[in-house]
């Protein structure tokens, strides 16, 4: 089974794996980091920036790491004092905390001399940082609402919506590979002809069909209306068209109904569609916006994307919340993703052999 | 290995709860197949597909159809005036085709023409890349699988989040910048210029979708039986010869996939580009989904007829196209 | 199919249960969005009003403001949504509103909230109670004013006018090597007080929108100027495209901005990232033929009338508009009061530096600078799409793609659609 990996690149880079690296490897090898650089490192930097706090994400330039001013206990006075590094003047190169500043004039001290006030420029000294993180954006989440809730509700939504999916597109994506009937042009034209109809544009007649049906404020007014997707049932049939008729109809001659057919022969062999399928269902329900929003208005109710979103002011947004949301919505789906991704693996290897 | 465990623990727990929920239907389906016959039951696989997808996205594009004839800012059906081709007229009224400014809607002109230029090139490049990181995803490689998972990633993020990192990156003080001046290079304010813009819309959105692709087009390429190439090698064909004659062939089916896909996710191109750059500057990235939008939902007055009656346009468009798809996808089949 | 059977079993008793608990106590939901901390507050609020009136229960739904812009309309329009709201477009959900005038004493609501009442009727004939301003915004200038020290630039008088506003920023940018002299937030709302104090009548003598005239062309032309020349920060309107909103509360924070125009509601978040990093004011705005006016706006609460518990409403109202809770929610959000007799009396703001105590001061003195026609704009009903044809509009003429001129025809063009469309 691992053998098999090594074939159908091996002509184009000329790797033999018999005379070492040569000048193609490094080329791959050199793609890849530099894949790796760009697809993974913004993701890095939002991790990192989540851990910043209100006033560091509005700083110019942005760091990369979060970084904190420090502050010492300086004798004689209650509070923590912010320290500043020197930078100009009799005093350059000195640490000084900072009591007060007055217009351009800063006030500072030295916390090793305490006693004597020392006047600096405000342009002749720079913060001395730290890296710091700010737990508090993500321990104030807990606080503020009920995350558990939001992840359930989302939880609930997302695998619901997928197991529908997958049943019922595999239902019709069977019906249109493997059966010649009346009208399967038709559908089949339909359901492609309105795979390019994003749901953003006929928001308001579906809004108004769901309101109709009783389902607004309920988890399958937000269920239901993507489970008949035609970009899956496209993407399963395209799949099953390449599966053997024979098989079916040796099946038929032991008698096997037709819905065992469907669910004892095809849906296993059609496992990595499916499982494609499935990555592709779950993350686009468990990123879904704009539908949610409209049927869902009561916040017990609410999916993480929704939470996640009421961060968003009019006039204002706060990052900081919004960023640790963002990374504890991202968790989840990269957990369910480094599972899954194996099993595809596994399933194209296993249909890869026939 | 300790996932394998862990995988047949849970096929264990999942196969037989699967074979009983799919014995359920046993009895009724097996009546129904004795009554209707074999090839009528098709309708009966198709059914739950069908109800909700009449319900939810064919009986709104109905009513599309009657938005599009009615005026007003009104959001209820029966409150509407009707207004006949009025809405048709409106967007379709241009002094020059070829110039957005002479219409009478020169933002929706701007937008068809926008996202014509958008999705040739989304697509074209995305296929590219897709196609080049499979075929090195494919290689004898080490931690193929790590790679693998780094370039899909990015599709995990929601659009918002995917908006909001490249918004940071390219801001006038953003990370870009600041590596160009640390280079002795002047700064770009990136979404200034309406042919930068364009390029990182372009560029945002391969970047957060290549990675769907490239798993699709790397499924088939492992699906290629390993001795047709063992016969190309024995032939001493040349490696060029060998992936034009052998490789791209036998992944045409794929391609074809990938392709549709793409087409169909680079017409609806919306959420990212909304966020990072909100059509601008100007209206240098407005696409079409965007203007529908935004007339018809987001911003007042809410002018539902227009945006229906755009919408309607659209969907035309998109019909031929994929009819020509789908005739081309059959005639490569049988040819 | 048993344990299907059993969900639906007790997923119909857990509605029985529901329906039960329904008749005893009556249940309202607030629908409420946050640029802060105001849905906090507000359910502090609610949470005494629960104690003192054990049979009404309100649920406060904190949702995303796009809910507020986007789907509330259309929820109301399906006779769906909540009973109580925290709105933007005042004017334009009118026709949707309850009218508590029944159930509270409108001598009181008269008296405190009186100039604000009329921006959520629905026309001049129309005497009903149906909102209160919980967040009243002026919009106007902020400077940094140790960046005028370093300077050694005196700030201009408080009737200096644009041009020497814009000098002086320029002057004191320079010699500070700051990037940006100005700034200004992306919208409509934002660009309408200097146009309105340049002249700018927005309406014709019969209350019709009339936006494009001499006062406001020669603002627009001034402001695409000076957006092309380096004066603003080009980026801020520029960099956008629709009528996307975008702030430069960023560049202010960080010291890169000399003069930014935006509004009351900043005041909180500059005192907590600027804390004390530098010195900022809150400046009038700048005169002209039409006076030296900001424009009102912010955030309202109110009832809907397809609620089924409208006594109920109007109590949550009137609870929020009484003297001590509405005192409590202006000065833990860091507001401007509209309530009369609390401005009158002062607001006592907890937990803010001398800095923001004085910049909302000096935003409370700019309410009475402001012009009759920034009120008039801000209660017309379909204000919003004026707004958004202005800032559309003038974008295009910034970047290039429409001149100003072209730019002033397709802001008419789109207002006079809006209004035809509306009149349908």
């Amino acid at each position: 089974m691992a053998s098999r990996t090594s074939t159908a690149m091996s002509f184009l880079t000329r790797t033999r794996g018999r005379n070492g690296p040569d000048w193609t490897d490094w080329l791959c090898y050199g793609y890849l980091l530099l894949g790796v650089f760009l697809m993974f490192g913004p993701v890095i930097w939002v991790t990192l920036s989540s851990f910043k706090s209100e006033a560091q994400l509005l700083e110019f330039p942005p760091t990369f790491l979060p970084y904190g001013q420090i502050s010492v206990e300086v004798e004689g006075y209650d509070d923590a004092l912010p320290l500043f590094e020197i930078t100009a003047g009799e005093h350059a190169g000195k640490r000084l905390a900072q009591i007060r500043r007055i217009g351009i004039q800063a006030q500072m001290v030295d916390p090793a001399d305490p006693g004597e006030r020392i006047d600096i420029g405000i342009n002749d000294r720079t913060p001395v940082r730290e890296m710091t993180f700010a737990w508090s954006n993500y321990t104030d989440l807990f606080e503020k609402f009920s995350f558990m809730r939001y992840f359930w509700n989302s939880v609930f939504i997302t695998a619901m919506a997928t197991i529908i999916m997958l049943l019922f597109n595999s239902m019709a994506a069977f019906a249109l590979s493997k059966y010649r009937f009346k009208g399967r042009m038709t559908v089949l034209v339909i359901i492609i002809a309105t795979l390019m109809i994003p749901v953003t544009i006929v928001l308001v007649p579906a809004y108004l069909v769901v309101a109709k049906l009783g389902m607004l404020n309920s988890p399958w007014g937000v269920i239901l209306p993507g489970a008949a997707t035609p970009t899956g049932v496209f993407l399963l049939r395209q799949y099953m068209l390449t599966i053997p008729d024979e098989l079916i109809d040796a099946a038929r001659m032991d008698h096997a109904s037709e819905w065992k057919i469907y669910w004892r022969i095809i849906l296993p062999l059609s496992a990595p569609a499916l499982a494609v399928l499935a990555i592709f269902a779950i993350m686009w329900r468990w990123n879904d916006f704009l539908w949610p929003l409209i049927v869902l208005s009561e916040s017990e109710k609410f999916t993480l994307q929704l939470a996640l979103n009421s961060f968003q002011g009019d006039l204002n947004t706060q990052w900081h919340n919004l960023l640790a949301m963002t990374v504890l919505t991202l968790l989840p789906i990269t957990l369910v993703f480094a599972f899954l991704q194996r099993y595809i693996t596994t399933g194209i290897a296993n249909t890869g052999i026939k | 290995m300790g996932s394998g465990a862990m995988g047949s623990l849970l096929s264990g727990i999942f196969t037989p709860l699967f074979a009983a929920f799919m014995g359920l239907f046993e009895r009724p389906m097996g009546w129904a197949q004795r009554r209707l016959g074999q090839s009528k039951i098709a309708w009966l696989f198709l059914a739950p597909n069908l109800i909700i997808f009449g319900l939810f996205t064919f009986l709104p594009i109905i009513l599309n159809f009657y938005y599009a004839t009615t005026g007003g800012v009104k959001i209820l059906p029966e409150d509407r005036v009707y207004v006949g081709a009025d809405n048709f007229k409106e967007l379709l009224t241009c002094d020059d085709y070829l110039n957005p400014n002479s219409c009478n809607k020169d933002l929706f002109w701007k937008a068809v023409f926008n996202t014509g230029l958008f999705v040739t090139l989304q697509v074209g490049f995305m296929i590219f890349f897709s196609l080049i990181t499979a075929l090195v995803l494919n290689a004898e490689i080490r931690a193929r699988g790590f790679f693998r998972s780094v370039f899909f990633y990015p599709v995990l993020l929601s659009p918002v989040v995917v908006a909001l990192i490249w918004k940071w990156i390219l801001q006038r003080e953003g990370i870009l910048n600041g590596w160009l001046t640390s280079l002795g290079l002047d700064p770009i304010i990136w979404l200034l210029s309406a042919d930068w813009a364009f390029f990182w819309v372009i560029f945002v959105s391969i970047w957060a979708h290549m990675g769907f692709y490239t798993l699709i087009l790397l499924a088939g390429l492992q699906a290629i039986p390993k001795d047709v190439y063992e016969a190309a090698e024995m032939d001493s064909a040349s490696a060029w010869r060998t992936f034009h004659r052998i490789t791209l062939p036998l992944l045409m089916p794929n391609m074809l996939v990938v392709l549709v896909l793409a087409l169909i996710k680079g017409v609806q191109s919306f959420d990212e580009i909304f966020v990072l750059t909100g059509g601008g500057p100007g209206s240098a990235t407005l696409l079409i989904v965007q203007y529908i939008y935004e007339t018809g939902f987001s911003v007042q007055p809410q002018l539902f007829g227009i945006a229906a009656a755009a919408s309607l346009m659209l969907a035309i468009v998109l019909l031929i196209l994929t009819l020509a798809q789908l005739w081309l996808n059959r005639k490569s089949v049988d040819g | 199919m048993i344990t299907l059977r059993a969900t639906l079993l007790s997923s119909s008793v857990g509605l029985a249960a529901l329906s039960v608990g329904a008749a005893e106590a009556q249940e309202i939901r607030f629908m409420c969005y946050g640029d802060g901390n105001e849905c906090e507050v507000s359910q502090d609020i609610l949470d005494r009003f629960e104690a003192e009136n054990p049979d009404i229960k309100v649920i406060l739904d904190k949702v995303p403001y796009q809910a507020i812009l986007e789907t509330l309309p259309v929820q109301l329009a399906a006779g769906e949504g909540p009973d109580l709201a925290r709105v933007t477009d005042l004017g334009g959900l009118s026709e949707y509103y309850l009218d508590i005038t029944p159930y509270v004493d409108a001598g009181y609501w008269e008296e405190n909230f009186g100039e604000t009442l009329n921006w959520y009727r629905k026309g001049a004939d129309d005497a009903g109670i149906y909102g209160m301003m919980t967040q009243l915004t002026i919009t106007g200038p902020y400077i940094n004013k140790t960046l005028f020290d370093q300077a050694g630039v005196e700030p201009p008088a408080d009737d200096a006018d644009w041009d020497s506003w814009a000098a002086a920023a320029k002057q004191v940018a320079e010699a500070t090597q700051t990037p940006f002299p100005m700034a200004m937030d992306r919208s409509g709302h934002r660009i309408a007080g200097p146009a309105i104090s340049m002249g700018a009548k927005i309406f014709s003598d019969d209350g019709t929108p009339a936006i494009v005239d001499d006062g406001f062309s020669a603002m627009i032309e001034k402001f695409v100027g000076w957006n092309q020349d380096g004066t603003m920060a080009i980026d801020v309107w520029g960099g956008q495209g629709g009528a996307s909103y975008q702030d430069a509360a960023q560049e202010f924070v960080n010291g890169q901005l000399v003069y930014y125009f935006s509004g009351s509601w900043q005041v909180g978040r500059f005192d907590e990232a600027i804390g004390d990093a530098f010195d900022w004011q809150v400046v009038g705005s700048p005169c002209g033929a039409g006076g030296c006016t900001g424009m009102p706006g912010g955030a309202g609460m109110v009832g809907f009338s397809q609620t089924e518990h409208p006594e109920a409403v109007a109590k949550v109202m009137d609870w929020f508009a009484r003297e001590d809770n509405h005192a409590e929610l202006i000065a833990r959000t860091k507001n401007v009061p509209a309530h009369a007799g609390l401005a009158a009396s002062g607001i006592d703001y907890p937990d803010v530096s001398e800095q923001a105590a004085a910049a909302l001061g000096g935003w409370a003195q700019q309410v009475s600078k402001l012009s009759p026609v920034a009120f008039a704009y801000q209660g017309y009903p379909g204000n919003r799409a004026m707004f958004n044809a202005t800032v559309n509009r003038v974008t295009q003429a910034i970047v290039g793609e429409l001149s100003v001129e072209d730019a002033l025809a397709r802001i008419s063009a789109d207002v006079e659609e809006a209004v035809a469309e509306a009149a349908k």
